[in-house]
């Protein structure tokens, strides 16, 4: 008798995922967000089709905000990955500079990500898209389908969503309808960084703790990534050691104090430190903009 | 130790198992507070989650100034205003020893399309049983459904003992009643524990209220009962192909996710439908060849032949291989608005083959709530019944309750493409049942050759008395003469035996036809030139004769003959009979005949003899190369 691991259960429920996307849709591509989840996910989807490399491209809808870090690490694994990387900015985003300070976190996510996300997907006509979700991130999360169904014009139709029996995953669309596949819905943080640690997946270093230049606003440390960050009065930046927990756009992403830095060290961190990791991210701060109501509108 | 030795706290977590499990209850049975409750025991609540829930028990809160565990997995009342269909949440927690996913369904009244949902996936089960009321209604459903749905391993959570002052009497003379309920469902790996999820009262620890209980705390069972996973390793190997993965030329596998049993390198297996043959040579994986893959996992696998195999194939191990059918009976739940309608076809998802599928009679429906059984035209919402399913061609595929993965499926509108209907697959019905394809090394092209012919059907169809008969049989007589292989099927003899069980209802007449078309394609196989003389009335069913065969094997022959002088003929009295109202269903008389379309031959009797007709036919024959 071989007992499967709760990570080898895990890994194959992701690999017949994916492989199902791949036998069922025309034209499928992996959002790739930079983060440890897409790093998984990038990570399962090469064990999925290898020999080969994953038979689709990646996709990062770009802010143009995103760490310095982020950029080298992605452009490092489509090389090595030998994927197709396709970037994608809003232009009407650039036309009109769009970007967290001047318009807040609102606007700037929803023209550069919700927007740009949906350019992309109708300018290269993809009818399937993995993204790295999970179901633990958030309450609303608990009950999302690991098979999202949207309409031509990307919305989410909550009253319209089909029950997901057994592994069997109803993949039919009409013309113009789209898929978002979750493939790490039932992951947890802790098995994301488990997995990390036991594979030596790569990851961004901003992950691991080093002294960094920040600032500290409304109790949240952000750090001075480039020279685009505007100081307030009597602002200076100072070096900390901090790191992030999670990734976004980094005017909107708040670092941590730690000294965590190697993987042991990180998880150990987070086993003791009892803060859910999306608090980090200023996007769930803004009253008016519910997990809900953006998904509804076509943020991922 | 994690604070300590993060290393080897890491190392032990690897080895954790993973744990499925569904909740089944309703609102009121404490459900929330249990599930709420092993979340926080299991300490993977963070500090700002449990802020906010802290603040939300002082606001809305039903246990006073103690925290209300039920709050911190309530997320889905205020949905529910807004309309969302909520069918299944999943929520996470891990102990030392296994990670646990929760299925955790509503119980409002989409029950049984959510908890089948839920339970579909599930190792075991929880059923909630308020110590108060006891078993009731819901409580019978409950266990139906996951009998149904062949849990194997269920808890009955006898809930709120405090309000029965932690009574052992009580608690027994609910087991003793449950007991007695299950056994008309088989459900047979019972636990029952008392517990007070409010309390904490053997949920983690067994608490004091208690000492005459001596059976496993919750968590304890969770912990330790069998995983289906380990049940499937030990029936015979099933891998449906997902994805043929064809890189370069080099290198062929056949991706799946392992349904049941264990593979090595060197095994024998066969592929079905096909039946073919060969032999695992490389298990490959990502990470490096694998001497052994069991159920569970996800894995490609080369072979040492060159066979054709495709996404929807499934490969067994090739001494207790996978069955083959096309009609079976099977249980099946319908999950939408659009009610079921027998006889309409819908797409059918069983593992990875795709095949249309169509209701063909609803035997009965069950009552979920009195497991009665009634009479059922069509099947609604939540409804439930056992039905003969028939699909458009033979798919491979193991009893539900032997290998879940080769034997569960959804059905699938084909028009709006929701998920309708979900069901289990018993056994194969009649022929289907037990036939293994079997690969033939003579084939028939090599039969075909040795009669030093091309096979061929010449299907007749027209009224009765047109002459279809009389024509056929001077084409025979031809074709023998000149050295032939021929087989004339005749209406009349034909229902003298293969089909003198039939009569002549529209029913009838089509399975009539079936049966004809079915032999003359065996005959075609065998390498002869089939003559079949049948009214064959209907477009559909010729049609469906001819999709038998190749499409240059078929010759549709129309003779036509006009109503009025058939007839006037009246060879065998039928008309006659007919008229008087002495014979039902009669075509052109009370039973509509439709006339080909488009004919490979139109003889029209009345502008040549019988003789000129064969003459016409062997001429086709000619001109079509099928005889010299």
């Amino acid at each position: 008798m071989t007992t499967l691991t709760h990570l080898q259960r895990l890994e194959a429920e992701s690999i017949q995922i994916m492989r199902e996307v791949v036998a069922e849709t025309d034209n499928p591509v992996m959002l790739y967000s930079v983060g440890k989840d897409s790093a998984v996910m990038l990570h399962l989807a090469r064990k999925a089709f290898a020999p080969g490399p994953p038979p689709f491209p990646l996709l990062h809808v770009d802010t143009r905000w995103k760490f310095r870090a982020m950029y080298a690490f992605r452009d490092q694994v489509a090389r090595e990955t030998g994927m197709e990387l396709l970037v994608h900015i809003n232009p009407e985003g650039i036309e009109k500079d769009i970007n967290p300070f001047t318009h807040g976190s609102a606007i700037h996510t929803d023209v550069m990500k919700t927007e740009g996300l949906k350019q992309a997907l109708d300018q290269y006509g993809f009818d399937a898209a993995f993204g790295g979700a999970r179901r633990d991130e958030e309450k609303s999360r608990a009950k999302e389908r690991i098979f999202s169904f949207r309409t031509a014009q990307h919305r989410w139709d909550p009253k319209n969503q089909r029950p997901e029996l057994w592994k069997l995953y109803n993949t039919r669309r009409h013309k113009g309808e789209s898929i978002r596949v979750f493939p790490l819905s039932n992951w947890t943080e802790l098995d994301i960084w488990q997995y990390i640690y036991l594979q030596d997946i790569p990851i961004v270093p901003l992950y691991y703790a080093a002294e960094r230049p920040v600032v500290e606003r409304d109790g949240t440390l952000i750090m001075v990534d480039d020279e685009r960050m505007p100081l307030e009065p009597g602002e200076v930046p100072m070096m900390r050691k901090v790191r992030f927990r999670t990734l976004g756009c980094y005017p909107l992403t708040g670092a941590i104090e730690s000294e965590a830095d190697t993987l042991p060290a990180i998880i150990q961190e987070m086993l003791l430190t009892r803060t859910s990791e999306r608090q980090g991210r200023v996007i769930d701060h803004d009253s008016a903009a519910s997990m809900e109501k953006k998904k509804a509108e076509g943020y991922f | 130790m994690i604070s300590e030795n993060i290393e080897s706290y890491l190392k032990e977590h690897e080895h954790k198992g993973l744990l499925r499990f569904i909740t089944c209850g309703s609102v009121d049975d404490g459900k929330s507070t249990l599930i709420g409750r092993l979340l926080f025991e299991s300490k993977l609540l963070f500090e700002d989650q449990l802020a906010a829930i802290e603040a939300d028990s002082k606001k809305y809160g039903t246990q006073g100034s103690e925290m209300d565990f039920a709050l911190l997995v309530d997320g889905l009342a205020a949905e529910r205003e807004q309309g969302i269909t909520i069918d299944v949440a999943y929520r996470f927690f891990s102990t030392d020893k296994r990670k646990f996913i929760v299925a955790d369904t509503p119980g409002h009244e989409q029950y049984t399309r959510n908890m089948v949902t839920g339970a579909s996936t599930a190792d075991a089960a929880i059923l909630m049983v308020d110590a108060r009321y006891g078993i009731l209604t819901q409580t019978r459903r409950h266990s139906f459904l996951m009998s149904l749905i062949g849990i194997r391993h269920l808890v009955v959570a006898i809930n709120k003992m405090d309000l029965v002052d932690y009574a052992r009497e009580r608690f027994e003379a609910i087991v003793e009643e449950y007991r007695e309920f299950a056994r008309q469902l088989g459900l047979t790996d019972i636990t029952f524990i008392p517990m007070s999820a409010l309390k904490g009262d053997n949920v983690i620890e067994h608490g004091h209220h208690m000492p005459w209980y001596h059976g496993p705390t919750l968590m304890a069972y969770l912990e330790t009962v069998a995983v289906d996973d380990q049940r499937h390793q030990q029936a015979p190997f099933r891998l449906p192909v997902q994805w043929v993965n064809r890189p370069d030329l080099d290198f062929r596998g056949f991706a799946g996710h392992i349904a049941s049993g264990r593979v090595r390198p060197g095994d024998a297996i066969r592929v079905q439908p096909s039946g073919k043959a060969s032999t695992v040579s490389r298990i490959y994986t990502f990470d490096g060849d694998l001497d052994e893959a069991v159920a569970g996992q996800s894995v490609t696998l080369l072979l040492d032949d060159e066979i054709d195999i495709s996404r929807g194939d499934v490969i067994s191990g090739a001494d207790s291989p996978a069955q083959t059918a096309d009609q079976f009976e099977t249980t099946l739940v319908w999950m939408h608005e659009q009610p079921l309608l027998p006889g309409r076809p819908y797409q059918m998802k069983l593992g990875t083959q795709t095949v249309t599928a169509t209701v063909s009679d609803i035997k009965y429906q069950i009552n979920v709530n009195t497991l009665e059984h009634a009479a059922a035209k069509q099947l609604e919402l939540n409804g439930i019944a056992v039905c003969t399913l028939s699909l458009s061609r033979p798919v491979a595929f193991d009893p539900y309750r032997e290998v879940p993965d080769t034997g569960g499926f959804i059905l699938i509108d084909r028009m709006t493409h929701n998920t309708v209907g979900a069901g289990m697959l018993h056994f194969a019905l009649r022929r289907s049942q037990n036939i293994h394809r079997q690969p033939v090394d003579v084939d028939k092209p090599a039969r075909a050759l040795a009669k030093g012919q091309k096979p061929a059907v010449l299907w007749f169809t027209g009224l009765s008395g047109a002459g279809k008969s009389t024509i056929a049989n001077l084409v025979e007589k031809k074709l023998h003469a000149g050295g032939r292989h021929t087989y004339l099927l005749d209406g009349d003899n034909v229902r003298h035996g293969l089909n003198r069980d039939l009569g002549f209802t529209n029913a009838d007449r089509v399975e009539n036809i079936r049966r004809v078309g079915e032999v003359a394609r065996l005959m075609v196989d065998a390498g002869l030139i089939v003559l079949t003389a049948f009214i064959s009335p209907f477009r559909s069913e010729r049609q469906m004769a001819s999709d038998l065969v190749e499409a240059d094997e078929f010759l549709e022959i129309f003779i036509d003959t006009p109503l009025d002088v058939a007839e006037d003929r009246d060879p065998k009295g039928l008309y006659r009979k007919a008229r008087r109202g002495e014979l039902k269903n009669f075509t052109g008389i009370d039973s509509a005949y439709e006339a080909p379309e488009a004919p490979d031959l139109h003889i029209r009797t009345t502008e040549m003899s019988s003789d000129e007709a064969a003459e016409t036919i062997i001429e086709l024959l000619r001109e079509r190369r099928l005889i010299d």
